[in-house]
């Protein structure tokens, strides 16, 4: 059983309303942040956690947040990105609809650290019903002299805005967040300047991922050396994993990174194997951006080693053998699934999402998806399959944002895994109208 | 008259007095001459008072309130999916299609419902009811196939489950009229 820092409570009956959150210890980490801390020893705390950005890029947030710049007389902002539209991803939207409480006590102390008395937690618009599940912990914590002037006798002023999104997956890149918190397009910004620099109405600004904010909680409460003993090597302290597809217990499990990407899956306390005696067929492992693995690939390293649920371990081998731990959306593919049918719907996603700033990603992303609908549907060509490789290539790269790339790596990755499946559906064009590639011929059955 | 019309137009387009204070306290979260930020929520607002979509009158209405020259509201209208640019129906089925839903028979799900109401997706039925729209990831891939309606989101969805929504959305369209 692995520890629980987050997900701990998650379930205590009522934990949404404030007295049975603080009857629980909630709001212990702010009392000795803002009591018995400075803003740069919670800094510090968070750096020795050794704690990462937990909304896919796995920036150390203790770095992030000692970036920040401080020019005298001008404000600056914590803003919390829960655009969470990864798909695969839905931890976020878990953590702030059971235990909202806990990304407000550490969006106060992280407020705290940063120097902002103005933070926003940017939602995306489909979790409408979240909005008044979190505005709902603002008031409690408000009421209870958590926010507002003066926070317990210390001087610090903060208050806590939620903002609605209205359905872009974009919004979810930092810049193009502030954009949009900012009443425009969701455009990315060039960098730099960094948001650290010139952020949200051109201050200095930290974004960071909802479930990052959450983790400041237990590094306060224990202390950011002890947090940094969970885990292995650099990746410390627990992670929220969405894991869904065909899983038995599709779910959020709270993980602390030391068990293997086997036992996640299989063993009953996580997913509980494949569903319905079928076999593991590929996975994505990091939301639809990461690359596709088959299961021999994912279970070990291309060294043999076992594979671990763990940052480093996830990546081992590059891309041309691994994979990343991203956000933490865990999709399991088994042997009835056709993985270019499946990247085909991740494809026009991606198509569906450009902002259509950069050409090679707006152009690209439309050819991908054709491409793949035409292999699909049985009117491709066997050179096709290397055009789409091409076009992959001449996103990756070459556009402002991580979104282009994030567009290439599924693509790349399903023909460098999969490439009989493609060769397949040129082949055979009748059969493929009819019938799924699904027949498991790849992933080699597993000895469980 | 065309000026008649014109009054009769603004008289439409107001918000009511509980919006206005909602809206109000929308551009309270911003600092002062940032209501422009208010933007996006205030279109959510907007759509919701004026018939589930928003027209050009209705986004010139928004740019006077945030005191935003109208081309700020309509590129942003037409940036973000949620908004919609014509009529919608009353109960609008916003079906998720990506990945992890399609492993678990969106496709299948979208066909029932055209099945069921004659409907493909982008269109409304011929009562102005129901509208089927297919959208992209709506991070609830853990509880495949769902769809959004109106605020909520309806998971785990089976056929039947679709026969239980479509009629609850009629008597509750009945208990309106």
């Amino acid at each position: 059983m692995g520890r629980k820092l987050l997900l701990e409570k998650a379930h205590v009956e009522n934990i949404r309303l404030y007295d049975v959150y603080r009857r629980e210890g909630g709001y212990r980490s702010v009392e000795k942040a803002l009591k018995t801390l400075s803003p740069d020893q919670v800094t510090e705390e968070v750096k020795k956690s050794g704690l990462r950005g937990r909304g896919g890029a796995g920036f150390p947030t203790g770095m992030k947040w000692s970036f920040l710049a401080k020019p005298e007389g001008v404000p600056r902002y914590l803003v919390v990105n829960a655009d969470e539209s990864e798909p695969g991803t839905f931890k976020d939207r878990y953590l702030m609809e059971f235990i909202p409480h806990l990304l407000i006590e550490g969006m106060i102390t992280a407020s705290y650290a940063l120097g902002s008395n103005r933070s926003y937690i940017y939602i995306r618009g489909e979790y409408a019903w979240i909005v008044d599940i979190l505005e709902q912990a603002i008031s409690e914590a408000k009421n209870n002299g958590w926010l507002g002037k003066n926070i317990l006798g210390t001087g610090f002023d903060c208050e806590i805005y939620v903002q609605r999104g209205a359905g872009a997956y974009i919004c979810g890149e930092e810049t193009a967040l502030l954009e949009s918190l900012e009443g425009k397009r969701g455009n990315p910004r060039i960098k730099p300047p960094f948001p650290a620099v010139k952020g949200l109405w051109g201050c200095p600004t930290v974004v960071n991922n909802v479930e990052t904010i959450a983790a400041v909680v237990p590094i306060i409460n224990e202390g950011g050396e002890e947090y940094a003993k969970i885990g292995i090597g650099k990746s410390t302290g627990t992670k929220l994993i969405s894991a869904c597809g065909n899983i038995k217990n599709q779910g959020v499990y709270e993980i602390d990174m030391t068990i293997s990407v086997e036992e996640f899956i299989y063993s009953d306390e996580y997913c509980g194997g494949i569903a319905n005696g079928r076999k593991l067929k590929a996975c994505i492992p990091g939301g639809s951006s990461v690359p596709i693995l088959p299961a021999n690939l994912l279970l070990s390293t291309a060294k043999g080693e076992k594979r671990m649920m763990t940052y480093e371990s996830l990546s081992d081998g590059g891309f041309a053998t691994g994979s990343m731990m991203g956000s933490g959306g865990f999709i399991v593919l088994d042997d009835r699934q056709c993985v270019v049918k499946h990247t085909y719907t991740l494809a026009r996603f991606y198509r569906h999402e450009s902002c259509g700033q950069c050409s090679p990603c707006r152009e690209g992303t439309g050819w991908m998806e054709k491409i793949l609908w035409n292999i699909e549907n049985g009117k491709g060509k066997k050179s096709d399959i290397d055009l789409l490789w091409d076009v992959q290539r001449k996103i990756e790269g070459n556009t402002i944002c991580p979104l282009g790339d994030a567009a290439a790596w599924p693509v790349a990755a399903a023909i460098r895994h999969f490439r009989d499946e493609f060769e397949w559906h040129v082949q055979n064009p009748q059969e493929c109208l009819t019938k799924n590639y699904g027949l498991a011929n790849y992933a080699a059955p597993l000895a469980l | 008259m065309t000026n008649q019309l014109n009054e009769m137009n603004k008289v439409m387009l107001q918000f009511s007095d509980k919006t206005m204070q909602e809206v109000q306290r929308i551009i309270n979260f911003y600092p002062e001459g940032k209501q422009k930020s208010a933007l996006i929520p205030v279109l959510h607002l907007a759509q919701q008072e004026f018939g589930g979509w928003l027209s050009t009158e209705t986004m010139d209405y928004v740019a006077s309130l945030l005191n935003l020259s109208p081309i700020e509201v309509y590129e942003v209208a037409t940036f973000y999916s949620m908004y919609n640019l014509k009529p919608v129906g009353k109960y609008m089925f916003e079906v998720c299609q990506t990945g992890p839903c399609m492993i678990n028979g969106s496709d299948e799900i979208v066909q029932y419902i055209y099945d069921k109401l004659g409907i493909k997706p982008g269109e409304t039925t011929a009562d102005g009811m129901f509208t089927l729209k297919t959208v992209e990831c709506l991070g609830a891939c853990g509880y495949a196939p769902m769809m959004q309606l109106g605020k909520n989101y309806k998971e785990h969805l089976t056929k039947e489950k679709i026969d239980a929504i479509v009629e609850s959305c009629k008597s509750l369209q009945a208990q309106k009229n």
